[in-house]
């Protein structure tokens, strides 16, 4: 275990009281670097790998700081007793955490030897025997899929789908959890055929019963100027509840249970 | 196990219109009873205390004003106006003489009052001059305690302005016997006197103050009786017509004899929660456990079929509105120390029965129901939680709290009773403590807690070690060493230990000679026939006649003096950045910042009167160039940056309230300095001292008397609120600010501490957020915090938190699919967080 607590990774925020991403009270570890470029991305500092300068309400902030394993277990353990009265525990999120799979790898082994409850968010782009070792140590696996047209998920995306549908398939035979989370994004997969054919794609993976629904919001804005980037999705207006209800029905047309937001 | 009916019940349109004619104008202030009062003190002369006070009731009981407004079920008032607020000149009332012109528009808590009943009070007060608590009590107090008060190490004012209150009474014993029951009970009591006992003349006169005060008490249930049966045969609405003959037949019966129905039972109760703020101004007059005395009354007659569900709960709304209707005015400073016009009148659901089941029942949904319906500020809805407690009744209190009103509070019964037990309860009677005005705990019915004795601020005395006692130019601190002397953490932790325990021995002074001013002056026979034992002992409360006698006086600043201690030990022990002396300089010279305008006027008024002694005359303009030379705090601009540069350190060193075990021990020990120290003491009463950590509200008017400190806090702002962190101090969300305060020893604060948390209604959004909420709570309790209570901030807070960050770093709101800092996110998210509420889309 020891050799475990020593590995090293790269992180860009840990957030306490997450009540919203997987259940119960969570500590989430987000983890810098990506392999996907989504247009819509609300946290743009965590695609590259490499630290980032990002203006923040008008100061400069380094975006990205190195930590071992066993510094980001001491966190997670300082809310043992708020995961205990409500189920909840770690949740890797990203960027990507199959980016550093080695850091990400060792963080879950951890934590369940600690019987601490664990989550991901991933967009399950990685070869496949990087996310194999870790399925056993991971007690939810939330699993983005963002477009069943391959063409279209690389023009908004920067990678085609095949693999992560692929893994998708592999993941949700072997997963103990695996729920299925569509960021709902308009001009890109809003209709509710899209939706629909997502939704269709989820329902014939095994076991799989629950997708979620995320509604587009422009939150990140601020963050794509602060990195002096362009913001692609100008001012796109988040869906409405009419139509996220919509959608949600589309969804459960195909046998799902379907939550809007996670 | 017992069904528990949990549904929601609905509001009737009778308790908007009963709220609506509550609050149509400004609280007026009303001379009857201080003129009845004083017309009967005029005629008794000469007889025994216990009897003039028993006389001066019942003349209340007979001469108050009847007042049945329409549309109630619950009837009695001791005002005409709504909200209306009688006065109290027995307690102290030049104050209030010296606040007629300003009451009715200082900031805090104005009142109405009209020309007439000014000066019809200036008349009554002529009588009470040298005859009040408050000149008896000053008259105990040593010198260098008034020194101390007069310098603001501590206040005693709540009791020393006012009577007592801070109790639950024996409310199940009225229910049951009534107050004709208690009558027979003391007249047995007092035949059994003999003449020739060494305390048969105060006994038998007390035993006899208490008969007449039931007499009187029954003498005004009877008179509403009587009005309702003649404003019933005027009334042409046949509906109202048979409320009102019901009325009529139940204030005839009632608080006589025991209830006989839940109507009566909820009478009953108002009655004596009435009279008890008609007799003595003390406030915290707490129902306690409500949902447990009252429940055998309702469930007979749900179960009779006598009353529907809807029936009883409209009932218990309309107590809620009367609740409301109590008003207390106090002088300008306590305004601000209790802020809100509260009668802190502490009502308490849940929890566990004498025998350590839980005690759930209806009644505590319909309670809570009750506080969503009315949305007013009393009762001070709490609710005891232990392992045992429901879920159902966790997630009823979330949505209330969900609401912003503040409600309930939650207590932990898993380190309440144990601490009770501690200071000498036996197990049954700490298994059914309740809560007092803001957070105390005792055994309702037996106990005389004295719960708001002062209010000690602990930053006060950290000032003097850096002035080796003195303030102001006087001494009045112990001499504790010059600071070079103070070469060591050590030297420098026992020093401000020892300006603790010097302040804290005044404080008990101070406290007592309140107590024995009470005990000589003020005892009170109505009150305290419903106390156990008074009766039985045939002493009054203020005398000791309670089973169970405290007092607890309450500690505040602790976040304040753990980041103090800190970044002492870190700057000049540890990196050895600065040295002591260069410090006190810079807390001298408010860390070269601009001073507050309160703190600038304390210290313009302070060298006005310097200069004026030395027989300078001075004028206006004058004075206005040292107020606005003073506030720029124009130093030496070398001197300044460096003050400024100090103070950058500090802000960047942890603070208290992050999970940080290096500071927040810091915190413990700063805790210790204060709790431990007050258990040493005994009252007048025969009773112990137990500390509490919490300030109500006094934390801001009591900090504009404070200097800057050396946790960087400026002068004359706010001190930290209870054991809650500095405001804005926690950034790493509520599970570390909990870690934080749960660090601190809270079962050594048996008089109660308080942790305020501030959230946006976002954050409890769905059932995800209502869930994550109660494990917080269940965590914090798990490792044996107290308490808890939740501001759930509205727009307009928001508003202000994008004015003032630094005062709200700690304030979490619901993002988007996540929660998130308030004052992290960018300007035009917050925006969009504050449309979204406007929009009142949670």
């Amino acid at each position: 275990m020891s050799d475990y607590l020593n590995v090293s990774g790269r992180i860009f925020d840990i957030q306490k009281f997450s009540v919203h991403d997987g259940p119960g009270i969570r500590t989430i570890i987000f983890l810098k670097g990506c392999a996907l470029r989504c247009r819509w991305c609300c946290n743009p500092e965590s695609q590259k790998f490499e630290k980032q300068t990002m203006l923040q309400n008008g100061e400069e902030k380094i975006i990205g700081r190195d930590i071992t394993v066993a510094d980001v277990m001491q966190t997670v353990k300082q809310d043992l007793p708020y995961y205990r009265r409500s189920g909840g525990g770690m949740t890797l999120s990203g960027g990507e955490m199959l980016c550093q799979s080695e850091f990400s790898y060792a963080l879950l082994r951890c934590a369940k030897e600690q019987s601490i409850n664990t989550a991901v968010e991933s967009t399950g782009f990685a070869t496949f025997d990087k996310i194999e070792k870790m399925l056993p140590y991971i007690d939810t696996f939330m699993m983005d899929i963002k477009h069943t047209d391959s063409q279209k998920h690389k023009e908004f995306t920067g990678q085609a789908n095949e693999l992560i549908l692929e893994n998708a398939a592999k993941i949700a035979k072997r997963a103990k959890k695996l729920i299925i989370r569509v960021p709902v994004i308009p001009t890109f997969n809003d209709t509710e055929e899209e939706i629909a054919a997502i939704a269709r794609f989820a329902a014939g993976l095994d076991r799989v019963k629950e997708i979620h629904l995320l509604p587009y919001h422009r939150l990140g804005k601020d963050k794509y100027d602060g990195l002096g980037r362009e913001y692609l999705m100008g001012d796109l207006p988040s869906p409405t509840d009419e139509k996220m209800q919509q959608l949600k029905a589309a969804a459960e047309g195909c046998g799902l249970i379907c939550k809007i937001g996670g | 196990m017992k069904k528990v009916y949990t549904a929601e019940l609905q509001k009737t349109p009778r308790i908007q219109k009963l709220i609506d004619d509550l609050y149509s104008g400004t609280p007026t202030i009303e001379s009857t009873r201080a003129e009845i009062i004083t017309e009967s003190f005029k005629q008794t002369e000469g007889l025994s205390i216990y009897i003039r006070k028993a006389k001066a009731f019942k003349a209340l009981a007979e001469k108050l004003p009847v007042v049945i407004r329409d549309d109630e079920l619950i009837v009695g008032c001791n005002c005409v106006t709504p909200r209306g607020c009688p006065t109290f000149p027995e307690f102290s009332n030049q104050w209030l003489e010296d606040e007629f012109e300003t009451v009715a528009t200082r900031s805090a808590d104005p009142f109405y009052i009209s020309k007439e009943t000014a000066a019809k009070l200036k008349e009554v007060h002529k009588y009470w001059q040298g005859r009040t608590t408050s000149e008896l009590a000053t008259s105990y107090m040593a010198p260098e305690t008034l020194k101390a008060i007069e310098h603001n190490l501590f206040t005693v004012g709540n009791y020393f302005y006012n009577g007592i209150g801070h109790v639950n009474v024996d409310y199940a014993k009225v229910l049951k016997i009534g107050f004709k029951g208690i009558y027979d009970y003391a007249k047995a009591q007092r035949d059994q006197c003999n003449i020739y006992d060494g305390d048969y003349t105060s006994r038998f006169s007390f035993l006899s103050a208490v008969m007449e005060s039931c007499e009187a008490a029954i003498t005004f249930a009877k008179r509403y009786s009587a009005a309702a049966r003649e404003l019933a045969a005027n009334c042409s609405d046949i509906n109202r017509r048979n409320e009102l003959l019901a009325i009529a037949e139940i204030c005839n019966r009632v608080p006589e004899n025991g209830a006989e129905s839940f109507h009566e039972a909820c009478q009953s109760f108002w009655f004596v929660q009435l009279l008890i703020q008609t007799e003595s101004s003390g406030h915290s007059i707490s129902p306690g456990r409500f949902d447990q005395y009252m429940y055998p009354y309702y469930i007979k007659d749900l179960e009779s079929g006598k009353i529907t569900r809807e029936q009883a709960q409209e009932l218990i709304d309309c107590v809620w509105v009367k609740l409301n209707s109590l008003n207390k005015v106090r002088d300008a400073l306590s305004a601000e120390g209790f802020a809100g016009y509260s009668m802190f009148q502490n009502l308490i659901v849940g929890g566990q029965d004498i025998n350590g089941l839980d005690a759930t029942n209806d009644l505590s949904y319909m309670c809570i129901s009750a506080s969503m319906h009315v949305n007013l500020p009393q009762p001070s809805l709490s609710m005891r939680v232990w392992n045992g407690t429901p879920h159902d009744l966790m997630v009823k209190a979330a949505e209330l709290t969900k609401t912003g009103i503040g409600f309930p509070a939650y207590y932990n019964d898993e380190i309440i009773i144990p601490a009770l037990i501690s200071r000498g309860l036996s197990l049954e009677d700490a298994r059914d403590y309740c809560i007092i005005g803001c957070v105390e705990p005792q055994k309702g019915g037996k106990t005389d807690g004295w719960h708001d004795a002062a209010f000690f601020n602990m930053c006060r005395t950290l000032e003097l070690v850096f002035s080796n006692g003195m303030d102001k130019g006087v001494q009045i601190g112990p001499k504790t060493g010059e600071l070079v002397a103070l070469d060591t953490y050590e030297k420098f932790f026992n020093a401000y230990k020892e300006q603790m325990d010097y302040a804290i021995k005044l404080m008990v002074n101070a406290d007592n000679a309140v107590d024995a001013a009470h005990m000589e002056r003020c005892p009170l026979p109505f009150l305290s026939s419903m106390v156990d034992d008074c009766i039985a002992r045939g002493k009054s409360m203020q005398e000791g006649g309670a089973i169970y006698n405290f007092t607890g006086p309450q500690g505040f600043g602790i976040a304040n003096v753990a980041d103090a201690l800190y970044a002492v030990n870190e700057l000049v022990y540890k990196t050895k950045e600065v040295t002591l002396e260069e410090y006190a300089d810079a807390l001298r010279n408010n860390y070269g910042m601009p001073y507050s305008d309160e703190y600038a006027k304390t210290l313009t008024i302070d060298v006005v009167k310097e200069i004026t002694a030395q027989g300078i005359e001075i004028k206006e303009e004058q004075i206005k160039e040292i107020f606005i030379q003073i506030k720029q705090n124009d130093i030496d601009e070398a001197k300044k940056a460096k003050y400024q540069a100090l103070l950058q350190k500090i802000k960047s060193l942890p603070k208290f309230g992050n999970d940080i075990d290096e500071v927040d021990f810091f915190g413990r020990e700063a805790a210790y300095t204060y709790t431990k120290p007050v258990e040493k003491y005994e009252n007048p009463r025969g009773g112990k001292y137990h500390a509490g950590l919490y300030p109500v509200s006094a934390n801001v008017p009591l900090g504009m008397q404070t200097g800057a400190t050396p946790d960087g806090r400026l002068a004359g702002t706010p001190v930290a609120d209870g054991v809650s962190p500095a405001a804005g101090s926690d950034v790493n969300g509520p599970t570390a600010a909990a870690n934080s305060v749960a660090k601190l020893d809270h079962g050594i604060a048996s008089n109660g501490t308080l942790f305020n948390m501030k959230f946006h209604p976002s954050a409890l959004k769905g059932a995800s957020g209502i869930e994550g909420f109660i494990a917080l709570i269940r965590a914090y309790f798990d490792q044996k915090g107290m308490h808890m209570q939740f501001n759930v901030v509205s727009r307009e807070t928001l508003r202000d938190a994008q004015k003032h960050p630094e005062n709200y770093k700690s304030l979490v709101v619901r993002v988007a699919g996540y929660s998130a800092l308030f004052t992290t996110l960018s300007k035009t998210l917050q925006d969009d967080i504050i449309n979204r509420t406007e929009q009142g889309g949670f």
